[in-house]
């Protein structure tokens, strides 16, 4: 449980991160709260030579709204979230799944950034971001770009970013009225990542029907998964109890878990079925009183 | 039950604050991996990446050549010293580094010794080792198969990997009571391995002094005196003598059984210590700590139990396989290779039992120790508890009359168990109502029924658990021929304040509160004024330390009757002073006055004083006394425990919803620290229920190794435990007291168990193996027809 050696740098400023990141080239790795890199580097399943610390950075954490999106910085904390009356009144889908990321010692130190820079498909972030529809800011060498959450997601561990590119700013579009969301984990105890879990999105229309749905779905497969049939199936329908059975089925059709010690795929497969139903109604009933 | 002494003197029965825990809350305890010492070096353990496998070569190269490494030590390197091997506590052999093969995945294979903890752990990470894998046995069933790989090669004649049979009971009255019985259930129950898993993990600091030839040690350890010994019987040949051992066991974060074992870790550390005449540190981390270091449980055990058409029980007959790993390093008193498992006939009245246990050789770590359960008892309790409710539910009876019905009554005893115990006192029906009016038991069964009616799954579950600790009597307790008694000395100062020492060591009971007021019960002298130590060699007197709830059953008897003696020569003192004859005396807590006229009295603190100032002719100065207490039985604590549990049809998800605990463990020092206990036990007791397990792949790779998937519950999975207790004093301790220590881990995962398959039976759910994972209940589910 103790890292190999590695050379530390603090940049001030982000063209200086930059600048380090693409000079110092593959074997750099950015560190944010560090609650997923240095666990692997005590592993030694990864051991970068050089750690560019990002904390040093002003100006990388807020949550704002502003242009239509709720904008996140990067180095923003679970704890910020959790904390945030603006998540908690106004993206309740964001508001469950910072509650069930790890524990409050972990969320104190993990960042927004991070969770989604990891790739990990285990994460709790992108699951949430794939069912509302975010976008990815990301500053390198070239300047900055956004990518949309859709095609963020590239392997196991692997994401759009370029090795020279830090992440700096998650951006939600603002939901219309009549919009609810919910996040529902399955999960072994506190602090353990998904056995499996659920993040859905719905807008409803003032006719009751629905609007748009997003689905996501957290560690049953090699990347978070959009479950993009369940979503289409809900879209202009109204969201019956049979609706929803129907979703659920399909968005456990989209998942594509392994057997490992959370249990068996099939397992797994069903959890999706039993969460997609719970999320979905509890992202209704929030739709409901907001509309 | 009143305490006699004032709050001020905090005797028996009041709740003291735990006097060590200023310095726990702190953060000023000191633990042997806080003791720094100029010049010390580290050690890194290389470990085995095979279950199984010929080593064919360990290449140091590139290891030396960190900077900061100063050697590479493998098995080879000992078998220059014959330290190689080393016996295990149950008399079977253990590596210490292997210089053939390895017999498990984490086994270690070579050390590092370095000048800093980083480069012992670069050093380490660049030992390279080359394995020639060989095939693996990791079922218990499938080492015993004809042609199973023979595991143990280096014992000479061994031909297969049975280590040994043991069985207990009558065989023939057993089975005659089966062909006679009305009803007869049937179930294989399988307890997984699991681990400790103390905060603390293992480690030592040896540090041999080249000059005076002294080894002193810093250890992880329960049983320091045992460890001398041990070490002075195994390294005699390599020159360390008993009276140059000093082993040194400073405050400990937990123990539970795991560090009672000599790992091989502390032998490296003394051999390297010897070697270079410098301080060598070794402390494991956690997933070292979970994959290399003793388990627990890990038996498969086939039950019968036999009734009368009545729902009388009259018999038990229990079938195990073992699995000790490669080697047997289980801690059990010499003569019980299978520890007390045969207390297995539990709280009934049972006419007839046997029981046979077969110890098997794996490729997994060693161990079988006792995890907060005396020796094998919560197998015992658990097998008994489940069988017992299976057998109430087979007969539609309700399983708390149905328990009651069967109970071993008050006036029986003391009651000579079928398997041949002498349980000292019970009233197991008496807890067991207190449990059931606490959680108001009529009302659960209605409302269970109302949502049974509805489709919602809710199980209550009943444990009704009898615990064996104590031990042990001379007679039949001995580890490696030391017999179990243990031990307190005390000295009372000139002014009246004490120290006294034992040879147990607390792991977190809290000893130093709980033995000071002790003596303050006997002696009157505030527990505040007593110094209480334990853990060094040099100054405790010998005892065989603190595991299976020994503590208070054995040394703080010591205690008592060391503190009695204070009292015989105090009293002498006192009647000098006075002027009187002894019998013209009475005591109560702190004094003795004369009778008939109690003005004129001298406190115990006067006698001290006198003891040094003004003793009476003929006498020795000084106050002192020591016992090493020889106990005539055992003592037997129990407790009825109720569990109502709601499982989540769609998930699988087995919730704690309430929890009642009635503990009776005869008279009670400290109710605070009693509760306490209850408390940890409890949910010690929920973890390996529901969530902790260490299995191993077809392979031999371990899983569950580190505390992503160890799933120690913390305060968010655990339930709000409601507990209360009943008094029946054991009749033979000096106290009336009994031990609590393990009770509850005993006895809970039993309760939790028969919620569940309560919850599930009428669906036609018959058993179901611990730990209860929501993966486990949903396959259940769905196999019965509930979709969820
Ligand atoms: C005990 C424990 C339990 C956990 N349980 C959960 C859980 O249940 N759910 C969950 O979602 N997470 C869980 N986590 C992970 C935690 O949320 C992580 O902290 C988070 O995934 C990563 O955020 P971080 O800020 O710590 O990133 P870091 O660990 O600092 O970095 C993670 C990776 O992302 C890269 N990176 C970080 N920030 C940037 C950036 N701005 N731009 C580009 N690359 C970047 C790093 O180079 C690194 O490769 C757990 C962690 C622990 C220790």
């Amino acid at each position: 449980m103790i890292p190999a050696a590695f050379a530390y740098h603090a940049p001030k400023s982000l063209t200086e991160a930059t600048a380090l990141l693409a000079k110092l080239g593959d074997g750099a790795k950015v560190l944010s709260g560090g609650q997923s890199l240095i666990p692997l580097m005590k592993l030694r399943l990864t051991s970068p030579p050089h750690v560019v610390d990002i904390n040093g950075i002003q100006g990388l954490a807020y949550l704002k709204e502003a242009d239509g999106f709720l904008r996140i910085g990067a180095l923003t904390r679970e704890s910020d979230l959790d904390e945030s009356e603006l998540i908690r009144t106004r993206y309740p889908l964001l508001h469950d799944t910072c509650k069930v990321i790890a524990d409050p010692l972990v969320r104190n130190m993990a960042t927004v950034g991070g969770n989604l820079a990891h790739g990990d498909p285990a994460n709790d972030h992108p699951a949430a971001m794939l069912a509302l529809g975010a976008q990815v800011v990301a500053v390198g060498g070239k300047g900055e770009r956004r990518i949309p959450i859709a095609s963020f997601f590239t392997g196991p561990f692997e994401t759009a970013l370029e090795p020279d590119e830090i992440l700096t700013e998650i951006r939600v579009p603002v939901p219309p009225a009549g919009s609810g969301g919910a996040y529902v984990k399955m999960e072994r105890k506190v602090g353990d990542f998904a056995t499996a879990a659920v993040a859905a999105q719905v807008t409803l229309a003032a006719s009751g029907v629905c609007e748009s749905a997003g689905i996501g779905l957290t560690n049953v497969g090699l990347t978070p998964i959009q479950a993009s049939r369940a979503e289409a199936a809900l879209k202009g329908k109204r969201p019956d109890e049979a609706a929803i059975a129907e979703a659920a089925r399909l968005a456990a059709e989209a998942a594509q878990p392994t057997d490992d010690l959370r249990g068996p795929a099939e397992y797994k497969k069903d959890l999706v079925r039993v969460l997609t139903t719970r999320a979905l109604r509890r992202a209704l009933e929030r739709a409901t009183a907001r509309r | 039950m009143e305490p006699r002494t004032t709050a001020d003197v905090g005797g028996m029965g009041h709740s003291l604050k735990r006097k060590e825990d200023p310095r726990f809350i702190r953060g000023r305890g000191t633990y042997v991996d806080d003791v720094q010492l100029p010049g010390m070096l580290y050690l890194d353990i290389v470990r085995s990446t095979h279950a199984h496998a010929k080593i064919v070569k360990i290449d140091s190269a590139k290891a030396l050549a960190v900077p900061g490494v100063l050697a590479v030590i493998t098995g080879a390197d000992l078998a220059k010293y014959n330290l190689h091997w080393m016996p295990t506590l149950m008399s079977d052999t253990q590596m210490v580094l292997p210089v053939e093969k390895v017999m498990y995945q984490a086994q270690e294979v070579a050390a590092v010794l370095a000048t800093s903890r980083y480069a012992a752990a670069d050093g380490a990470a660049v030992v390279e080792v080359e394995y020639d894998p060989l095939p693996v046995v990791v079922d218990p069933r499938k080492a015993l198969e004809p042609g199973a790989p023979v595991l143990r090669t280096d014992k000479k004649d061994k031909k297969d990997n049975h280590i040994w049979h043991w069985e207990w009971g009558e065989k023939a009255a057993t089975d005659r009571a089966f062909t006679e019985a009305a009803v007869t259930v049937k179930e294989n129950i399988y307890l997984p391995r699991i681990h400790v898993a103390s905060i603390e993990t293992c480690g030592c600091i040896a540090h041999f002094d080249k000059i005076d030839g002294k080894l002193t040690v810093w250890m992880t350890t329960q049983a320091p005196h045992a460890i001398r010994t041990v070490f002075a019987l195994v390294a005699g040949h390599v020159g360390l003598t008993e009276h140059k051992i000093r082993i040194i066991s400073p405050d400990i974060g937990g123990g539970f059984g795991g560090k009672v074992p000599v790992y091989p870790g502390y032998v490296i550390a003394v051999a390297a210590s010897v070697l270079t005449g410098k301080p060598v540190k070794w402390i494991e981390d956690r997933m070292e700590n979970l994959q290399a270091d003793s388990f627990a449980r890990d038996y498969h055990i086939t039950a019968e139990l036999a009734a009368n058409k009545d729902g009388k029980l009259t018999a038990l007959r229990i079938k195990t396989l073992a699995d000790h790993g490669y080697t047997d390093a289980a801690a059990n008193p010499s003569k019980f290779p299978a520890g007390l498992f045969h207390v297995c006939t539990g709280s009934y009245d049972l006419k007839a039992a046997h029981v046979e246990v077969d110890g098997v050789y794996t490729n997994k770590p060693p161990g079988g120790i006792a995890y907060r359960c005396s020796f094998r008892v919560t197998e015992a309790v658990h097998t008994i508890e489940r069988m017992v409710d299976l057998m109430a539910h087979q007969l539609d009876i309700d399983p708390a009359e149905f328990r009651m019905k069967n109970f071993v009554k008050p006036e029986q005893f003391p009651y000579k168990s079928a398997l041949g115990w002498e349980y000292d006192s019970g009233n197991y029906a008496g807890a067991l109502q207190k449990a059931m009016d606490t959680i108001s038991y009529a009302e659960l069964r209605k409302e269970q029924a109302a949502r049974r009616a509805r489709g919602e799954l809710m199980g209550i579950g009943i444990s009704s658990f009898t615990e064996i600790v104590g031990a042990g009597p001379s007679k039949h307790f001995d580890i490696l021929g030391l017999k179990m008694f243990d031990s307190c000395e005390i000295r009372v100062h000139p002014t009246g304040k004490a120290i006294a020492r034992f040879g147990t060591k607390s792991q977190g009971q809290g000893h130093e509160t709980t033995y000071a007021q002790i003596l303050a019960e006997e002696l009157g002298i505030p527990a505040r004024d007593i110094q209480v130590e334990e853990g060094d060699t040099d100054t405790a007197p010998y005892g065989l330390g603190t595991y299976a709830s020994r503590s208070t059953p054995v040394a703080g008897a010591a205690a008592a009757v060391a503190a009695r003696k204070v009292r015989d020569k105090a009293r002498k003192i006192a009647a000098h002073l006075l002027e009187v004859a002894e019998d013209d005396l009475v005591w109560e807590p702190g004094k003795f006055s004369v009778k008939g006229a109690p003005s004129q009295s001298k406190t115990i603190q006067d006698c001290a004083f006198a003891a040094y100032t003004n003793h009476p002719q003929g006498m020795e100065a000084g106050l002192e006394a020591v016992s090493y207490y020889d106990p005539p039985n055992l003592t037997y604590p129990f407790g009825s425990y109720i569990c109502v549990v709601d499982v989540d049809a769609g998930t699988g998800e087995v919730k704690v919803r309430r929890f009642v605990a009635i503990d009776d463990c005869g008279n009670i020092i400290n109710p605070m620290i009693v509760q306490g206990q209850v408390h940890g036990g409890l949910t010690m007791g929920l973890a390996p229920a529901l969530f902790e397990e260490i299995s191993y792949d077809e392979h031999g790779n371990v899983q569950g190794g580190s505390f992503i998937d160890y799933l120690v519950p913390t305060a968010v999975e655990t339930p709000k435990w409601e507990t209360g207790h009943t008094i029946t004093p054991s009749p033979h301790h000096p106290l009336g007291a009994k031990g609590v220590g393990e009770s509850a881990t005993v006895g809970a995962p039993a309760a939790i168990a028969n919620a569940v398959v309560d919850a599930l039976w009428h669906l036609g759910v018959r058993h179901v193996d611990i730990p209860i994972t929501p993966a486990k209940v949903w396959k259940l589910l769905r196999e019965h027809g509930v979709r969820g």
